[in-house]
């Protein structure tokens, strides 16, 4: 594809109390594909897709949170976080996993894929967007 | 890039109204459709966040077609809110860069 | 301007399968293109040919496949939302043995690269849901 389009994610839910963050997550996988411009936005309680530690033998549902880790795999390595949200919950950024990738044009080294974002930034990340995909 | 919001949802059912108008830039519109123009009415909790976000340049729209559905009278809309139809939203998502549903 | 459209939400329960119709049906009449329209989540649930609801009012279902038919629409149901709520077509339901399949007409089964194509190649996208 000749086309190079920025794709915006935004991730608003919980995961597991609906299919939205699982579902989601399945699109920007196979969205990796297409060689875009891909950033995920975590916000609202969407910022609970990314907490550490989850166990879900219990609910019996699929845990999926390991996927998030191999997004860096995926050349997704644009992940923004709002910071309202995580104060909101009550939540910081160490309740979260931390998302990684490895920078081809640094030796590989291991960076954070992820970025503490206010609502100014965000504005105008979407703002910015071609395509904003929503759940 | 000047973006299209549409919110769906009431704001007395969900947040997606409160963090669209968080995030809603000068020359963005706001267009309120299906359950969501219950944030249109004048004289509602959240009539002084809309009138804000309008003093901010902000522009908002309303969709008829739901007002009618749910009883509401287009007079009670607040003043500056226009009412559209179907034609109009699909007016307002060709004149905006994207579009962003907030549901 | 070419519309790319994305539906979240199955027929009845939301009002965005309706909403989408609505958009899909003045945009046309506006003489604009609609690139796909690409069926994800419930929204799958739309392209089945078994519903039967009360005549007196409209057929979600039915409706989009006339439209589809009158506009030569490129309706795509998503086939892993399809798999997890069964929405099949005569080859995913031979390939899992199933009965018989059950997807409306002028609906196709296909993958979740169509919706990042429609995303590409159109001017504009629009998601309906919840």
């Amino acid at each position: 594809m000749s086309v190079t389009k920025k794709f915006v994610y935004i991730n608003r839910k919980a995961p597991y109390g609906t299919v939205y963050a699982l579902e989601s997550l399945e699109v920007v996988l196979i969205g990796a594909a297409f060689e875009q411009e891909v950033q995920l936005v975590f916000v609202d309680d969407g910022v609970y897709q990314l907490t550490k530690g989850q166990s879900t033998q219990g609910i019996g549902m699929k845990n999926f949170s390991k996927t998030y880790a191999a997004l860096g795999d995926y050349d997704v390595n644009q992940i923004y976080v709002d910071e309202q949200s995580l104060k909101d919950r009550g939540l910081t950024m160490d309740d979260l996993q931390e998302l990684t990738y490895e920078d081809e044009d640094d030796d590989w080294a291991e960076k954070s894929s992820m970025q503490l974002v206010n609502r100014e930034q965000l504005a105008a990340l979407i703002g910015d967007a071609d395509v904003l995909l929503n759940f | 890039m000047s973006t299209l919001h549409t919110v769906n949802k009431s704001p007395f059912e969900r947040n997606s109204l409160d963090t669209c108008l968080s995030l809603a830039g000068s020359g963005s519109s706001v267009l309120l459709i299906e359950d969501g123009v219950a944030g249109a009415l004048k004289n509602t909790a959240a009539s002084q966040s809309i009138s804000d976000a309008m003093s901010k340049g902000v522009k908002f729209a309303v969709l008829g077609e739901d007002l009618s559905a749910r009883g509401l009278p287009a007079e009670r809309v607040i003043d500056g809110i226009s009412v559209v139809d179907y034609s109009g939203f699909v007016q307002l998502a060709a004149d905006h860069d994207n579009v962003q549903s907030w549901l | 301007m070419k519309f790319a459209i994305q539906i979240n939400e199955g027929p009845f329960t939301h009002q965005a399968a309706d909403t989408a119709y609505q958009f899909t049906k003045a945009a046309l009449e506006n003489g604009h293109e609609i690139f796909r329209v690409f069926f994800y989540h419930d929204g799958v649930n739309n392209g089945t040919m078994y519903g039967v609801p009360p005549v007196d009012d409209r057929n979600v279902q039915a409706i989009w496949s006339e439209l589809a038919e009158k506009h030569d629409l490129d309706l795509v149901v998503c086939v892993a939302a399809a798999q997890r709520r069964g929405i099949m077509d005569e080859d995913e339901a031979k390939r899992h043995g199933k009965g018989a399949a059950n997807i409306a007409p002028k609906f196709r089964i296909s993958g979740l690269g169509q919706l990042i194509e429609a995303g590409i190649q159109a001017d504009r996208l629009l998601v309906f849901g919840d």
